[in-house]
């Protein structure tokens, strides 16, 4: 028997993965995703099997790459963060369109209370969308098994599967009893169905019918599948339905088992036939899922019915954030257990940027120039450890919308009139989204000063590569910005003068500026100096 | 039997490689263990905790419920003070004096040792002292990790010690050796208040 092993969710994911046979993985980092493809890169099996593990420049590139592994008949997983399920949505959707050749599996995972993220989306919903089976473990050893069975339904039903974690079933550790065998990767080949790779209309039609009735048989698969599970209980005055890690939160509130009845779900589409079976065994069904109320929305018809649906809609449940034990036994009606009471004396203390983080300096001397001759200006930041400049003692940011809306946003506002409009994003964020808006900028001779602080990693996730290390300024010439108003500066307290200069000479400038700010992460470079 | 435990601290501070150590000795003593982690944002000098449920049975939520934590270990005095709703009445507190003042606004340290005070079970030891005493000075994590060996039944504090010697083997002798002598330090510390 395989040794067990204390594993994250994103690990067991991982592990899963490689155990099946695994080719690629196709990512790009983003809490709480990011472990799975840094354990991959990190496992023996990856480098004895010559499985691809780069990051990519963005989720969409990452998962066309998978697509395209699957197309060639090999097993690919996709990993992301909820909000790179948007950037991706393109290809999502048109996999299902095409299904999948090798199994594909598409990891999404979300942050409900956004601990790390600008909002809550529920990555279930992209299932129902776009016709596809979601899965979502409810425990570590869940996680590792659901994806092994994942490729294989995958292949099975030739369509792509997405994966649901959300932050604490990721960011979890728990003992996982791995499978003895470790399944061979798939040989190279091609679809049985090559017109659907075509998404011509004349082939599309065709397919969506397909689609729509493969679709209802997936409905039929969960109904049927060994990770959903219907289980009788003595009290039927009520039945709970509980979606993935909600399931824990109701069995940690009975340590000598649930007394209702209890739908446990982790695969989708959501099987109504049970649904069904548990509505005739009770008259009220309270419905746990983390994240947004997705299967209880689906059982709430508009038409008054027999069966009472509690959940978050009525506030049963808590409406947003994540659940917890505690808000799952406040919905079930169990007293709170004696506790002490939170302190008064707490301050709140929120993440800020590193002592000595080259993002600090930038941002002081922005601030030198913006506050004082350019009270008007705006600055248009992005995702990343930057965005933390919102924060006192800087408060040097409006706005941080999406990855790339800074350099864009800039642009329209300086069109409406804004000037100086700036716009702040990192190395990594520039080349996942921030590419195209500075083209933009160029062919619309955008009156703009576009700030890339460049710090040579993906810091916010753990200092990840960064896709666009040493190419910087490079790319911005080959896209057109005059290399007269491409500067580069170090952002260090001796060089305030000498940034500020710059900015004040480029905020002059009535064209495309780019201000590239480099120097290396202090997290990283400290591992570096560590290493040597 | 079950137990268990919140570990706090500010992002940076490494209440992580406790974590691990524990979690090595449990995998050795066929514990079933649940450890959820803060990633991403909060470890840039935010608070941060890890809740870490350990048991002979198998274990449901990956988070603890308010009033159930046995024992609150924390690097740091006003986080410890955050996590208090999470204790039982029963439980242990065992914090760092030492304060991380990364905030402006960080409240006066004798209402946070006021605070602290009016728990039943609280040890408040100044971990850098200690590991400085016995010539560790860099293992400071280890003395908490000793107090948590002495406040709780569940770990074998031999299976603790050979964790500290896996986690810490590849780094030499040496520092597995500063490091066993933190641990004993806090576990005798910890013994004694007990």
């Amino acid at each position: 028997m395989a040794e067990k092993q204390l594993l994250l969710g994103d690990e067991a994911v991982a592990l899963g993965a490689l155990h099946a046979g695994l080719s690629g993985v196709y990512a790009y980092p983003g809490t709480p995703s990011t472990e799975i493809t840094e354990y991959i890169q990190g496992h023996p099996l990856t480098r004895e099997r010559h499985v691809h593990d780069q990051w990519t420049t963005n989720e969409k590139t990452a998962m066309e790459g998978a697509l395209g592994m699957s197309y060639a008949g090999k097993r690919a997983l996709v990993c992301m963060k909820h909000v790179g399920m948007n950037v991706c949505a393109d290809p999502l959707m048109g996999s299902a369109m095409t299904g999948a050749n090798g199994g594909l599996v598409v990891a999404a995972c979300d942050d409900p209370s956004m601990h790390s993220s600008q909002n809550e989306q529920d990555s279930r919903f992209w299932g129902t969308f776009g016709m596809m089976p979601v899965f979502e473990p409810s425990n570590q050893q869940e996680a590792y098994e659901m994806t092994r069975a994942a490729y294989d339904y995958s292949e099975q039903r030739t369509i792509p599967v997405i994966m649901r974690l959300t932050t604490r079933m990721a960011h979890s550790r728990a003992v996982v009893q791995p499978a003895a065998e470790i399944r061979p990767q798939n040989e190279l080949h091609y679809p049985a169905h090559p017109k659907r790779w075509v998404t011509l209309p004349v082939n599309a039609r065709v397919r969506n019918r397909e689609l729509i009735k493969n679709y209802a048989q997936f409905e039929e698969d969960a109904a049927c599948s060994p990770f959903n599970k219907l289980s009788d209980g003595p009290d039927h005055s009520l039945g709970v339905i509980a979606c993935g890690i909600a399931y824990n939160y109701l069995m940690e509130n009975y340590p000598d088992g649930c007394p209702y009845p209890v739908l446990k779900i982790s695969q989708y589409p959501f099987p109504r036939r049970l649904a069904l079976q548990l509505a005739e065994m009770v008259p009220t069904i309270l419905v746990l899922e983390e994240g947004q109320p997705l299967v209880e929305n689906m059982l709430r018809g508009v038409f008054p019915a027999q069966t009472k649906i509690l959940g978050r809609i009525d506030e049963t449940v808590v409406r947003d954030g994540e659940l917890s034990p505690d808000e799952v036994r406040k919905a079930l009606g169990l007293p709170a257990l004696p506790a002490f009471a939170a302190s008064q004396v707490l301050a709140p203390r929120p993440p800020a940027l590193c002592q000595g983080c080259g993002h600090r300096d930038f941002y002081t001397a922005l601030n030198n120039v913006l506050k004082i001759d350019y009270p008007s200006a705006r600055v248009f930041s992005d995702i990343g450890c930057y965005t933390l400049g919102y924060m006192a003692p800087f408060q040097a940011i409006h706005t941080c919308v999406e990855m790339g809306a800074s350099f864009t946003m800039a642009q329209g506002a300086a069109y409406a009139g804004t000037w100086p409009a700036v716009g702040v994003l990192g190395d990594s964020t520039f080349t996942h989204s921030g590419m195209t808006g500075l083209l933009d900028a160029v062919n619309s001779h955008a009156d703009v000063v576009l700030c890339i602080s460049d710090n040579l990693t993906t810091a916010m996730t753990g200092g990840q590569d960064s896709a666009g290390t040493g190419r910087i300024e490079a790319i911005c010439a080959g896209l057109g910005v005059d290399p007269a108003h491409i500067r580069t500066i170090v952002p260090l307290p001796k060089n305030y003068p000498d940034m500020e200069r710059v900015i004040r000479e480029e905020i002059e400038y009535h064209g495309v500026s780019v201000i590239v700010c480099r120097r290396e992460c202090i997290q990283t470079a400290r591992r570096h100096a560590s290493k040597k | 039997m079950k137990q268990d435990i919140i570990l706090a601290g500010v992002g940076g501070q490494g209440i992580l490689s406790i974590a691990t150590v524990i979690g090595s000795a449990a995998l050795e003593q066929g514990l079933y263990l649940k450890q959820a982690e803060v990633h991403g944002m909060s470890q840039r000098g935010g608070d941060v905790q890890s809740n870490l449920r350990l048991s002979s049975d198998p274990i449901q939520s990956d988070l603890i419920p308010r009033g159930a934590a046995d024992l609150i270990v924390s690097l740091e005095p006003m986080e410890a003070l955050r996590y208090v709703p999470y204790l039982t009445p029963q439980g242990w507190v065992i914090t760092n004096t030492v304060p991380f003042v990364n905030i402006p606004d960080y409240p006066p340290m004798d209402s946070i040792m006021a605070e602290l005070g009016k728990l039943p079970h609280l040890i408040a030891i100044d971990v850098d002292a200690i590991a400085k005493e016995v010539g560790s000075p860099r293992s400071a994590n280890m003395v908490l990790l000793g107090g948590i060996a002495a406040l709780l039944d569940i770990l074998d504090p031999e299976q603790l010690r050979d964790g500290i010697r896996r986690i810490f083997g590849r780094k030499g002798e040496e520092i597995v050796a500063a490091n066993i002598k933190a641990f004993d330090a806090g576990f005798n510390y910890a013994k004694k208040e007990k």
